[in-house]
Formats: structure tokens, C-alpha cells, sequence
């Protein structure tokens, strides 16, 4: 029972989602199996720990450690897997005033995300310019068009709610009245963002990171956010978190590349095979934030941009350096890709930001 | 067979196994303690790996009626749980004449027999039942929150009519493919379960079952042909349906094993996409030719 609860409390720490429900569920599952069969303990507390595919491999990491080398009643001192560790070692969330203590504070040395998102920030821009500027694009409300589903509401002339009428009739005894119609309801489109943080783009991960903040924080359920470095993270669940800087902080914990090298054409392979083609890419406006520095093949990331283009509604490519003077999309990446994209648009300051959260609205 | 009578995994492993269904350690605990919980057991995997199948094969050992509710973009609950038969309503009202009592008439307007049950509301009237609800991915945001408060109470109110309850809860399998994140809400109520592609000498039984004609050596062949596919980072790896259509093609064609050739003229049945097929064709099939060394 207490080895269950550190058991949960190391697995949340990795980003498993293993609340207080979903342990009671393990406990009752445990009640019900051979508790000396490690294969049995494995399967019913994974079956009610785990909640998605992405949590696989961390449970599986940590239940070695946990169950398998020391026999289920004696985790002791446990050996903390390195995710785990790590995720000890950082400061507790809601600690602001280490946060507040700037870039200038020589003792904040401990390489925690935080500082390392901190970092990451626009080099130009002073403390204090750089929290203004964030404070401007939690208000961009990045909201995209809307399109036709197949749910339907009242009003409108598209067609007759046979439902309502009939009821209205036996309402009045069966004489036929007013007809009902109905229409077709529109929903936002889904806005997946793909967000290069390997080492060339950097600079600009903290703020597209906050972008995408926003925009999950205007429409939860229908937004998506992806980092791209040598891997795919998903970031979404993450960026839900309502305050800006423990959101951030959240999604820099669960980003294990940051600041790694540059494998575009893998991670989007792996974003549509994952999540794409299954239906996060369909119908959606997917903006894919990066450089286009490629250190893999340019042509794989030509052949992942097609299939990208035909699942998708639109392609927007947000490109830093786009605004700077003297741009060309002459990387390698970039050149393969330019086909397969709808808009190329700027990245790298807070105009340009708005005028991408504009060009999302439009499509 | 009773519920009651599992107790423990290997139980219902044999019993499912009984049926046809294969399972492996992972799925046959899943499937005791959904039964033994009384939980909901959601399951998630590559398309093609058996999932529901899996959900009929319960519905077999447990010697309950299978429901199965199709979900798609759109699904409410006049298609998920009841409707009222409005023509037959009409019809009432108007066979009753204008003389009649209009109170008593309006109270058996919201008579039962009006009622047209959907798959959910079967599934707690004819109970034992396997309630299975496919795809719920398909279903907007909207239907799972319906879903969640059907499933919590095992029970369905009609306000003109009143609450009708299982007398034994089904036992309910939610099937996903992953084409949107399913909400915590309702996930955290169920058994989570990743259904994997099974392992070679699993798949060889799975196909010999099927098709208990098939040549022992071309049931091997094409399984290890078809988890090399899996490993070829295809945009569509080949599910199980697919591994025993391409034996059965094979069969048909009178074919005891695989070679490259027989492998080409049939490879429509295991791959399904355009892309796939020629890098099959052009990378994989070479390879695998030399692997059965024929």
C-alpha cells in the first residue's frame, strides 16, 4: 500500500498521469490477482496506472526498478531511474522568487529548465522587456477559423428537425404546426503546433513555447503542441497548466532534447505515424516552427512534408530568420519542404507572432 | 459460463482460447479483472490487432449477448441510447380519435412500446451483456461526457417514462484508435490496456486457427514476412486481419510456403498503401527473399 503510493508518486514525477483514482483502481486490481506473480502485480497495476502509449516505456523503466530487483513488499531506498532523478533535483512548482531573480543572480547556476527556458529567451530583449513581451502574447488568443461538422442545432432553413416537429405535434394532439429546422454546427479547427527547440533555434523556444501556451489555453480540447529536436515530445497536457511560467516549466521538464540536434525529417515521421495519419493532422491547420537546419536527410523531410500537406488543412511554416534582411529559405530542409507549404511566415518578434496568430485565424 | 467461475488470469486465458481468441498474459489479465471489477476496459492499439475482436470473444466466454455501438463524428444520444417511435406516436394519436380522454391518451403516448432502444439501453436491458462502444475517438467531446454519466450510474433515465437499470452491469469494452486524446475523465474510470501486435509463434497459432487447411509452412512464412513488415516503418504496418487474409490468399493459390514471387502476386492482401507497396517491393521483398532462402 505505502510502496503503491511512492510507486504513483515516482510515476507522476515522470509524467505519468497516475492520480489518486487511478491508484485506488490498482489497489482494488492487486486485491484481485496473485500477489507473489510479478507478471500478474505487473499487468493489473499497469492496466490501472497507465492511461496512454507514450506512458509504456516510463512505467516499464520504473517498475524494473521498483518491483522487479527487490521483490514487491521492499522498494527501500529505492535506485531512482535518471528521469526520476532529475525531476527530484528541480525546485518545487509556484517557487517564484528564484524565478523572479533574473538572469543577473550569479548563484542560480544548477541547471534547472527553468533556467535553461530562460535562456532560451530572445537575446535582445532585457528582463524586463522580455515579461512585457510575454505578457503581450498570453493575450494573443491564437483562435482558428472554424469548419462544418456533423452535429447539428436549431435554426437556420437547412433542413427540417423531423425530431422537434413531431413532438411539437403530439404536443397538439397531432395536429401538424410550426416545422423545426435545423443546421449544421461549426467547430474550431484543430491547430496542432510543431515546435523545433533543437540548438540552432533556441532563442526562440521560450517564446514559441509561450505561444502555444496561449493557444491551448484559448481552445483546450482542439489544439495540439509538439517539440521537435532529435525526438517528438507530446507538450500538450503539459501547457494546459493555467499559469504561463509552471506550464513552461512542466513542458521543459518533459522535453528530454532540448537544445539537441536537428532530426526534423524523423520527428514529423514520427509525429504522423504517432498521432498524424490517426487523425490529429486531419483537417487541421498544423504550424511547424523551426529553421529548417536539418542535420538528417532533406529528403526524408520532403517525403514527411507531403504527406503532412494531404492530411492537413493548411501548412504554415514560422521561420525566425524569415524576418531578418537577406532571407532565403536556402537550408536544406527548407528547400524540401517549400513545395508542401502553404504560408511562410516570420517568427522572430512579438509583430511577427500576432501576424501568425492572423494567418492561423485566416485558414 | 458464468463470471463468477474465473478465477484468475489463466482461467479466462483457457476460456478465451476456447473460443478462438488468442490472448497473451497482458490481455487475458486485462479481460479477469474487467470482469472481476466490473470496470469498463478500454483498449487501444494498432488498427488490426484485435481489438474487437476481442470484445466478442467476451461476450462468448462470458454467455452474454454482444452490443456493439459504432461511434462517428456527429453520435448523440438519440442514436446511442433511445428514440421515441414518432410515426407509431402519430398514428396512436390519430386511431384514438377526438373523443377520447385526452389525459389518459397523452399517458400512453410514453409508452415503452414506443420506445426505440439503441444500443446502449439494449445493453442494459438484456443483461448479461458485452457492451461494446468502437472508435469512440470518432464521437465528439460532447458524447463522452454523456457516456461517463451512463456508465458511472448503470442506468438510463427517460424522463417520460423513468429509469431504467441493469440488473447485471455490462460488461463494457471502449475501443480507441488514437485519432484524438480521449478525455482523462472517462479514461481514468476504465482499465487502460495497449493491445500490441502479437509475437511470431503467437501469430503462427492465430492463422493456423483461422485456417486450420493452411500448410504448416507457409503459416510460419508468412508470419515472419509479416513482422519483418512491421518493422519496415511502413505507413500502414499490417494488422492480424491482414497476416491471415495474405495466408489465405496464398492458400487459395495452392501455395504450401512463401517465395519472393508468390509474395509480390499477393502482397495487396497484407499492404495498403500506395507508398508502402513500392517500397516493398523495391527494398523489402529482396531481403526477404534471401530470409526463406528461397
Amino acid at each position: 500500500m505505502i510502496a503503491m503510493t511512492g510507486f504513483a508518486r515516482a510515476l507522476r514525477e515522470a509524467g505519468v498521469a497516475a492520480d489518486r483514482t487511478r491508484l485506488t483502481t490498482s489497489l482494488a486490481a492487486l486485491a484481485q490477482v496473485d500477489a507473489v506473480d510479478v507478471e500478474q502485480v505487473y499487468w493489473a497495476v499497469r492496466l490501472a496506472l497507465c492511461s496512454e502509449p507514450d506512458d509504456l516505456p516510463r512505467f516499464d523503466a520504473l517498475f524494473d526498478a521498483w518491483f522487479r530487483a527487490r521483490g514487491p513488499t521492499l522498494p527501500g531506498p529505492v535506485q531512482p531511474q535518471p528521469t526520476l532523478q532529475t525531476a527530484q533535483l528541480r525546485p518545487l512548482a509556484g517557487d517564484g522568487t528564484t524565478d523572479q531573480a533574473g538572469d543577473d543572480d550569479p548563484l542560480a547556476t544548477a541547471a534547472t529548465d527553468a533556467e535553461i527556458l530562460r535562456q532560451h529567451d530572445i537575446t535582445e530583449l532585457s528582463t524586463d522587456e522580455r515579461d512585457e513581451v510575454n505578457r503581450m502574447i498570453a493575450l494573443l488568443a491564437p483562435r482558428v477559423g472554424t469548419r462544418r461538422t456533423a452535429r447539428r442545432r436549431r435554426g437556420g432553413s437547412e433542413r427540417i428537425d423531423v425530431r422537434r416537429t413531431v413532438r411539437t405535434m403530439l404536443h397538439d394532439g397531432g395536429e401538424p404546426g410550426l416545422l423545426v429546422y435545423d443546421r449544421r454546427r461549426e467547430k474550431p479547427r484543430r491547430l496542432v503546433l510543431l515546435l523545433d527547440v533543437s540548438g540552432s533555434m533556441s532563442p526562440y523556444a521560450d517564446v514559441l513555447l509561450r505561444f502555444a501556451h496561449a493557444a491551448v489555453r484559448v481552445s483546450p480540447a482542439s489544439t495540439e503542441v509538439f517539440t521537435m529536436s532529435t525526438r517528438l515530445t507530446r507538450v500538450t497536457r503539459q501547457l494546459r497548466l493555467r499559469d504561463a511560467d509552471l506550464a513552461l516549466r512542466a513542458a521543459g521538464r518533459a522535453i528530454p532534447d532540448w537544445s539537441g540536434g536537428t532530426r526534423l525529417g524523423e520527428s514529423l515521421r514520427a509525429f504522423l505515424d504517432r498521432w498524424g495519419q490517426r487523425g490529429t493532422a486531419r483537417r487541421a491547420v498544423v504550424v511547424l516552427a523551426s529553421d529548417g537546419w536539418e542535420r538528417g536527410d532533406a529528403g526524408l523531410l520532403g517525403e514527411q512534408m507531403a504527406r503532412l500537406a494531404r492530411l492537413s488543412h493548411t501548412v504554415v511554416w514560422v521561420n525566425p530568420h524569415r524576418g531578418k534582411a537577406g532571407f532565403a529559405p536556402a537550408t536544406g530542409g527548407m528547400l524540401a519542404a517549400l513545395p508542401h507549404i502553404d504560408e511562410l511566415i516570420a517568427g522572430h518578434s512579438f509583430d511577427a507572432l500576432r501576424n501568425v496568430a492572423e494567418v492561423i485565424a485566416r485558414a | 459460463m458464468q463470471p463468477s467461475s474465473f478465477d484468475n488470469p489463466t482461467a479466462v486465458s483457457d476460456a478465451l482460447d476456447r473460443v478462438g481468441y488468442l490472448p497473451d498474459i497482458g490481455v487475458a489479465t486485462a479481460a479477469y479483472l474487467a470482469i472481476r471489477m466490473g470496470r469498463p476496459l478500454f483498449l487501444e492499439g494498432d488498427p488490426g490487432v484485435g481489438k474487437t475482436a476481442l470484445a466478442q470473444a467476451l461476450a462468448e466466454i462470458t454467455g452474454s449477448r454482444l452490443v456493439r455501438l459504432q461511434c462517428y463524428e456527429g453520435i448523440d444520444a438519440s442514436q446511442a441510447l433511445y428514440d421515441w417511435d414518432f410515426p407509431r406516436q402519430i398514428l396512436h394519436l390519430r386511431a384514438a380519435g377526438d373523443g377520447a380522454d385526452t389525459a389518459a391518451l397523452e399517458a400512453s403516448l410514453y409508452d415503452r412500446r414506443f420506445l426505440v432502444a439503441r444500443p446502449i439501453l439494449q445493453a442494459l436491458e438484456q443483461s448479461p451483456s458485452v457492451l461494446l462502444i468502437d472508435e469512440i475517438d470518432r464521437a465528439d467531446d460532447e458524447f463522452e461526457a454523456f457516456l461517463l454519466e451512463v456508465l458511472a450510474d448503470n442506468a438510463v433515465t427517460i424522463p417520460e417514462l423513468g429509469t431504467i437499470r441493469a440488473v447485471t452491469p455490462p460488461l463494457v469494452v471502449l475501443t480507441s484508435n488514437r485519432t484524438r486524446e480521449v478525455h482523462d475523465a472517462l479514461k481514468r474510470r476504465c482499465l487502460y490496456h495497449w493491445v500490441a501486435h502479437p509475437d511470431f509463434a503467437r501469430e503462427v497459432e492465430i492463422v493456423r486457427r483461422h485456417i486450420p487447411e493452411v500448410a504448416d509452412r507457409l503459416a510460419r512464412d508468412v508470419a515472419a514476412a509479416v513482422s519483418r513488415l512491421r518493422e519496415s516503418d511502413l505507413l500502414k504496418p499490417p494488422g492480424i486481419a491482414e497476416t491471415i487474409d495474405w495466408a489465405r490468399a496464398l492458400h487459395i493459390l495452392g501455395a504450401t510456403g512463401l517465395d519472393a514471387e508468390l509474395a509480390a502476386a499477393t502482397l495487396g492482401a497484407a499492404v495498403k498503401y500506395h507508398e508502402d507497396e513500392v517500397r516493398v517491393r523495391r527494398d523489402i521483398l529482396p531481403q526477404l527473399a534471401e530470409q526463406l532462402g528461397r
